[in-house]
């Protein structure tokens, strides 16, 4: 074999590479996020719920927001009637955060896991 | 390999199971796929938005004042110490910049020198939402000449097309100069165009401009398109004029600058 030496000297570095992550977190407990929701607006609500369940929220929120964005600024839509027929005001800031009022507890928790980073509050206040 | 009985209804069983439970998370879907988008119940309806400013009615500095503060106010519009990144949606300009046409050298001085109050004139052929290469500025069916922040990439095209200097961009991030931010309402981010928006926020909840409201009736706001709206019959009394006609865009800001006197 011709460069043998480097070859596999280039073959154990890569894998040292690619098996470090694996290594550095063998053994360790994974620590899922907890978004917190224990804020006054919630705590004072008789049937906690959200404006849609809690799964699709979790799931498809990033995409109800973006619905929402849409209707709201460029149809003029502000009311929201959700999947039970009851009607919210379109608001990221008046309506969601009103609840979700703790953003490092409830929305950090998650995003900062996922590794996504929204600019929601570049310009949207989080109370 | 056969199946005894007791396995096959095991099985059976499961499937059922598995069905149901798909068919209840289907189920889920549709119905969020069954959620809709309504306008608000209080909000304010018109077929063509128009805005008359009877300036016989600005008399002190602080009637102008009190009419720019409660717009900036509550849209969180920063105030910028640099006057190059100055950021306004409703300002004063005087006679010769706000009418150029309308200039003479014998214009009475009480006109020429007092401030004309300006804003963005939602014009019917807006020449920004023409520019704009991403749509993030459009009209609405209302003739609101609406700015989705989300969309604008900072390209400042409208500020060139705009031909009342309405528009703003923002050089800098804007939070650091609001001092008391109204919690209301969004911030804008730096690398945007900011500017009027004829209180869409507020018609959705059934009130009328900030700056009409402050204003102690010199401002008047309603549908241009209704005979017995406010503004019409207002503008059926007094001869108006607007900013730069000639150009085509049709302004829907309308003037009421004085001349009153009877022959």
């Amino acid at each position: 074999m011709y460069d043998g030496g480097k070859i596999i000297t280039g073959i154990v570095i890569f894998l040292l590479f690619a098996l470090f992550p694996i290594y550095s977190n063998f053994g360790k407990t994974y620590k899922p996020p907890k978004p917190d929701l224990n804020t006054p607006e919630i705590q004072k609500m008789e049937v906690k719920k959200c404006v849609e369940p809690k799964e699709y929220m979790r799931a498809e929120h990033m995409k109800l927001l973006v619905d929402w964005r849409d209707a709201a600024l460029r149809e003029g839509k502000r009311t929201y009637i959700n999947s039970r027929g009851e009607s919210y005001f379109i608001s990221l800031q008046n309506t969601c955060m009103r609840c979700h009022s703790d953003k490092k507890k409830f929305c950090d928790e998650c995003h900062k896991h996922a590794g996504v980073s929204p600019y929601c509050w570049d310009c949207h206040f989080a109370k | 390999m056969g199946m005894d009985r007791r396995e096959f209804l095991r099985l059976a069983g499961l499937t059922c199971i598995g069905i149901g439970v798909g068919g209840a998370q289907l189920f889920v879907r549709a119905r969020i796929a069954s959620s809709e988008f309504a306008p608000t119940d209080e909000r304010l309806n018109a077929e063509r938005w128009a805005m008359v400013i009877d300036l016989r009615k600005f008399r002190t500095e602080e009637d102008y004042q009190r009419v720019i503060d409660a717009c900036h106010r509550i849209h969180n519009v920063p105030k910028m110490p640099d006057p190059e990144d100055e950021i306004k949606w409703i300002w004063t300009e005087d006679f010769e910049h706000s009418f150029p046409g309308q200039m003479n050298p014998y214009v009475p001085p009480e006109i020429e020198e007092k401030p004309i109050l300006l804003l963005c004139n939602h014009c019917t052929n807006a020449p920004c939402t023409r520019v704009c290469p991403t749509k993030a500025t459009f009209k609405r069916p209302d003739g609101i000449t609406a700015q989705d922040y989300h969309r604008c990439i900072g390209c400042r095209f409208c500020m060139a097309g705009c031909p009342y200097g309405a528009r703003s961009f923002n050089w800098r991030d804007p939070k650091k100069f609001v001092k008391d931010p109204n919690p209301e309402y969004p911030m804008r981010g730096p690398g945007v165009v900011e500017k009027c928006t004829f209180c869409v926020e507020r018609l959705e909840k059934g009130k009328r401009p900030a700056c009409v409201e402050k204003s102690n009736g010199a401002m008047l706001f309603g549908d241009l398109n209704d005979p017995n709206s406010e503004v019409r019959r207002y503008l059926a009394e007094h001869f108006s004029i607007r900013r730069k006609p000639e150009l085509g865009t049709q302004p829907a800001v309308f003037y009421i600058i004085g001349g009153e006197d009877h022959v």
